[in-house]
Formats: structure tokens, sequence, C-alpha cells
């Protein structure tokens, strides 16, 4: 409660330093869930804006917007300030985006990482970061040696879901003993319990943890205590340059740079995007020296093959904990499936929050 | 899985560890709002007191000056809250909001040239004796001295609002600053003065966070623990043990909550997040029954702004 009061009247002095701004020319804006300066998933989208920038239009973002009615004002704001194009950056964005998108038709809006496009003037994308977790996993498999892998994990969506299984998966592919602790945090963005929750799981065992919030601090609680880690979002290498194997980068400059311009220009379409390693919305961070060269080798393949399509992180036969097959043998799971996930794969602890 | 009693140690001092920013920052706005005086602006301090000892630490390479530093960045800012409630009779509640809001922005932009920049190597105490004495090695020893600190924090607090004669001062002001101005004291120092120390002591939290606990500058690191500690001063009656209680109980459950879910107790997991709160209001209601007590230590003029006609 204290949070989301403080956050609302930041959001409200957000709103004062927008509304001033209004200008005829075309303006693309952003709205973040967390501050710019997380080194995480926020610090990505604002790289992507400021290549918009680069390009020579001009670009508004609100930053550590929480999600739910509060986010609703700001995307509204954004669009009666006289922005042409507003991207909605988090997962929370979904419905007050289609909400603000029936009031104001003539302005394009591009939601990131949802489903719902309920009118025209609505886009969706995303990145396959699946894919990145794959690789995650073949890495952890082979580095861990209590055979227990940490997960800090964020709040209970298809997205995050995902990410655990593709990472299982994988993992239990090359070591068919490890096993996924799971700790859930219900936030996105909290350096002290993210912390608290990586030395969690490292006192129950966990010699690798990976996660799915946004900050610098389990990889930095997973250098003291040694064991290895993996940056989310963005390249965290120097945060924790002995423990970090690699990190999962998304790269949004690229669309966001490409979708402004063809609002620009008229020529701006509703679309669903999900791009993964083979457009290069999904990169990784040069690989740890550490793990051997022998490893490098296997993940930079693997990494080739899920490009280019060879491989896909979800290959069939796939079972759910009670051992009911989710993808037969042979075939893989399809774009749908992987949209909706919401059960965990064998191999993995615990039950998904309801 | 490991449950043996050296673990059990462990988690102890663990939580021990995740509770000091709540007591330093509980523990100093308890004397403010014991002179009558209520600061919301606990979550601002800190987060200054955090940049400001960040900062210094990066700059002066000087552990003791950053610390230093962070209690005085602290202190600076409670001024601007002082001579906005105290000289200029604005509003408490109002004035402690907007010191928040400054803080988290301040702080913010400060800090976009200490992102990114690894922290250094806090100086732990005693921790041969952590390692070598099973269970009651990692509960007392191995940690820094500002736990220490805060741990005598708590019972120093209380023998100085009820033993010493300042305490009584400001428990005077607190309650009746009427009364305490025609007895001659000056109100308007004495919270001035509670105010500071307030902030000195926020400051002292911010920088336990951006120093020790997790050592680095991240935007609004504090993550709300300044509201925790407001909350636990009043949970807690004004009584700076039971601050002390609450605080544990709230960093005990935080940690524990962690560990039940990486072990996978099969509870709903939501109940597991929400439980720190409800355990520390359940216990502190409970330990807190006595309202004969409750009214003895609660500031009666709590937020009240007070104006000395001449």
């Amino acid at each position: 409660m204290y949070k989301n009061f403080l956050r609302y009247i930041i959001s409200v002095l957000f709103f004062l330093g927008v509304s001033g701004q209004a200008n005829a020319d075309f303006k693309v804006g952003f709205v973040y869930v967390g501050p710019t300066g997380d080194h995480g998933w926020t610090y990505q989208h604002d790289e992507g804006r400021k290549a918009v920038e680069a390009a020579g239009i001009k670009t508004t973002y609100v930053e550590s917007v929480p999600e739910g009615a509060d986010a609703e004002r700001v995307i509204r704001q954004l669009a009666q300030s006289g922005h042409d194009l507003i991207f909605t950056t988090s997962f929370g964005y979904m419905d007050p985006t289609n909400k603000v998108a029936k009031d104001f038709p003539n302005v394009k809006f591009e939601h990131a990482t949802g489903y719902k496009r309920e009118h025209s003037n609505v886009s969706t994308y995303s990145a396959r970061f699946y894919e990145g977790r794959t690789l995650l996993g073949h890495m952890a498999g082979k580095m861990t040696k209590t055979n227990v892998i940490g997960y800090i994990a964020s709040f209970p969506i298809p997205e995050v879901i995902r990410g655990i299984n593709a990472m299982t998966l994988a993992a239990q592919k090359v070591n068919p003993d490890i096993k996924t602790k799971i700790v859930w945090v219900f936030t996105w963005y909290d350096p002290g319990k993210e912390s608290e929750a990586a030395q969690a799981l490292i006192d129950q065992g966990a010699d690798v943890i990976m996660q799915h919030t946004d900050s610098t601090a389990p990889v930095q609680v997973a250098e003291k205590a040694g064991v290895w880690s993996f940056g989310q979002a963005s390249d965290m290498q120097r945060f924790a340059p002995k423990s970090i194997l690699t990190s999962i980068i998304d790269d949004w400059a690229p669309y966001y740079v490409e979708r402004s311009i063809a609002a620009r220009d008229g020529t701006w379409k509703q679309q669903d995007t999900w791009h993964g390693l083979k457009e290069g919305m999904v990169a990784m961070a040069p690989y740890n020296s550490a793990m051997g060269s022998d490893l490098v080798k296997e993940v930079e393949q693997l990494q080739k093959d899920l490009a280019s399509g060879k491989t896909h992180s979800f290959t069939g036969p796939i079972y759910d904990q009670k051992g009911n097959i989710l993808v037969a043998e042979g075939s893989v799971a399809d774009d749908g499936m992987l949209a909706g996930m919401n059960v965990y794969v064998k191999g993995v602890e615990g039950d998904i929050p309801q | 899985m490991s449950f043996d009693l050296n673990f059990i140690g462990i988690l102890i001092g663990a939580i021990m560890a995740s509770s000091v920013p709540l007591i330093l920052a509980a523990s100093g706005e308890l004397i403010t709002e014991r002179s009558g005086v209520l600061n919301l602006g606990v979550e601002g301090m800190m987060i200054i007191g955090a940049i400001s000892g960040f900062a210094l630490m990066v700059i002066t390479d000087n552990l003791f000056l950053a610390v230093i530093g962070s209690m005085i960045s602290g202190l600076i800012i409670s001024i601007i809250f002082g001579v906005l409630t105290q000289s200029l009779l604005t509003n408490h509640v109002a004035t402690g909001l907007a010191l928040t809001i400054f803080g988290i922005g301040m702080s913010a932009m400060i800090g976009k040239n200490f992102v990114g920049i690894p922290g250094k190597e806090f100086p732990l105490l005693f921790v041969n004796l952590k390692e070598n004495i099973p269970f009651l090695g990692p509960i007392l020893f191995g940690h820094s001295v500002i736990l220490y600190f805060a741990f005598l924090l708590p019972f120093l607090t209380n023998y100085f609002l009820k033993k010493t004669k300042i305490g009584l001062i400001i428990r005077a002001v607190g309650d009746s600053p009427t009364s305490a101005s025609n007895q001659g004291i000056n109100v308007s120092l004495v919270r001035y003065s509670c105010i500071l120390y307030g902030g000195a002591m926020c400051g002292l939290a911010g920088a336990y966070l951006s120093l020790i606990y997790t050592p680095q500058w991240i935007e609004n690191m504090t993550g709300g623990r300044g509201w925790i500690a407001l909350a636990l001063v009043v949970f807690a009656t004004w009584s700076p043990i039971k601050v002390l209680i609450g605080a544990l109980i709230f960093g005990g459950i935080t940690i524990l909550q962690l560990h039940m879910q990486a072990v996978g107790f099969r509870i709903p997991v939501q109940l597991l997040s929400a439980l720190p709160y409800i355990m520390t209001i359940i216990v502190l209601v409970v330990i807190s029954r006595d309202s004969r007590k409750i009214k003895l230590n609660t500031p009666t003029s709590l937020g009240q702004i007070f104006y000395k006609e001449k």
C-alpha cells in the first residue's frame, strides 16, 4: 500500500511535467515500470528510446509507473499531450493500454509482452527470452555441482513460467539429476528482496542462480557467495565479473526505431511481433571463459541452432509435473501454447502460485 | 537441504543483518515522534543517506568518512523538514511526504553517476570466531560495527527516554508543548534537535543498505523500508524495545518465507509473502495490549503544530 501510494504521488508529479510539453511535432512516448537506472529491464528499453531519439524523433518517457490504474492515467496523459506513438513496456500495462487506445484512435500504441490487441491501433511485441533461457539451462546443467539451480521469479505469468520451463528442460538434457528451486518475490524490482531470495536459494544448496527480476542484486550476492549466475535483460558482467557466465540482453532498439519511423511516415500497421535470437531482439553477452572453451563452443553452437530454427527450446516429449504429456515426441510447442503457458514441466519443484 | 544447528545460526545472523536498517530508522523516528513531531520523510532521508554514503565511499575511498557523511546528509535533509514544520509551521504530514518524494528524486539525480560501480568490502568484526564456534558464532560474530550499534541502540534509547533529564524533557515536549513551554523549555530547540537526530539515524540506515547490505547504488534501493520503519514505531507503541522486537520479526519472517519457498513448503506463496506484515502486526498488537502503558508512551501532541505566542 505505502508503495502504491508513493508511486501514485510520483506519477502525479510526472503528469505535471509531461503535460507541460505539448507540441505539434511527431512524438513518441515511453512508459517504464522501473527506474531507467535499474541496469536491467527498464534500462534496456531506455537504450531503445535513445536510439529512436538518435534517429531524429522526439521522445518522452515516464519511469517507475506502477502497473494498474495509475498506469492508465499516465498513458492517457501521454496520449492527450500529443504523443503519436506510445510504447508501454510492462506486462501489467496490458488492460490500461487497450482502454486508452479505445479513446484515442489516432494514437498508435505498442504494448510489450502482452497478448491483447482489442483495437486496431494497438500492436504487441515481445522477445523470445526463453531461447536465452535454454542456453542458460544448458550452462547451468553443466556447471552445477550440487545439482540445484536457484531461480528467482517475479510474478506467475506465462512469460516467467516459460523461462523457468525452458531453462529446466535444457538443463535436464545435459544433466538429468538437476532440480530447479524457485522463490517468488512478487516484485519486478526490489534489490533488497532479490538479494535475500538469492541468499536463501544459495543457503538451500543452489550453486547456480538466475533471476527473472530487474536489478543487479542477485548477481552480486552470487559473486560474494562464489556461485554461478546470469545477468538479466542487460549485460551485468561488471557487477559480478567472476560469477556471471553470460547475460540475456534484450535489444529493443531496432524495433523501436523501425516502428517509430513507420508511425511517422504513416506506414504503421497493427501487428504481433515475437522476435528472438534470429532477429537479434534477444542477444547473449560474451560467455565467461571460466566455464571452459569446450562448453563455450557447445553453447555457441546451440545458440546458432536456436537462431536458425534447427533446435527449438520446447521440443517434445515434454511432460508436466504429474507426468501428462504436453508436447508429443517429435513435435515442438506452437506459439499459442508458449504464449499461454501456465504449468511447470517435470523436474520443477513446487506449485505455481495461483 | 541442511537444517543443522549451524545453519540455523547462519539464518539468525542473516535475519539480524536484514533488520538493521529498520531498527536504526525506527529508533531515530521514535525520538522525533516522542518530541511530538511526525516526520513521514523517513524513506526520503534513508535514500539520501544511502546515496551520500555510497558516493562518499567512491570519492574518498574511506568507509569511515562515508558512514559519517551519510549521517550528516540525513541530518541536513531533515533540517529542511525542521525549518518548514517548526519555523514556518507547515503541516507535518504533507511536509514529510514531500521530503520523501524529494529524497527519492534527489538521490536518483545524484546517483546517475554512481550506478554500476561495485561497492567496497566493509570490514566485519570477529570473523574467526564466527567460523570456529558453531551456532552461536554466526549469530554473535562476523557482523559490521553498525549492526552491533543498531542492536544496542533500542536499549540506549529506552534508558535515555526514561532515566535521563533530556529524555524526560523530550517526552514532556511531546506530551504537552504548551506546558513544557510554560516551564521554560525551549520547545522549538528540543524539537529541532530530535528532528536532526532522526535524520542522522535514517541516513545511517540508508548507508547500511548501500555500503554493507547490498553494497552498490541502485535507484530506489530502500524499497519501502522507511515506511515499514514508520509503521513499526506506531505498532510498537513508541517503545524502543518493542521496535527492536518488531524489526526482528519483520526481517525474520521476510527471510524465512523465502527459505520456506526454496525448501518447497506447500503453503500458498502469496500468503507467505504477506506473512511478515501480518505477523509483525499481530505480535506487536499482542505485546502492546496494556492500554495504560500505551497512553504513557504515546506522544499526545504528535503531529500537532505548536506555536508559541509572544
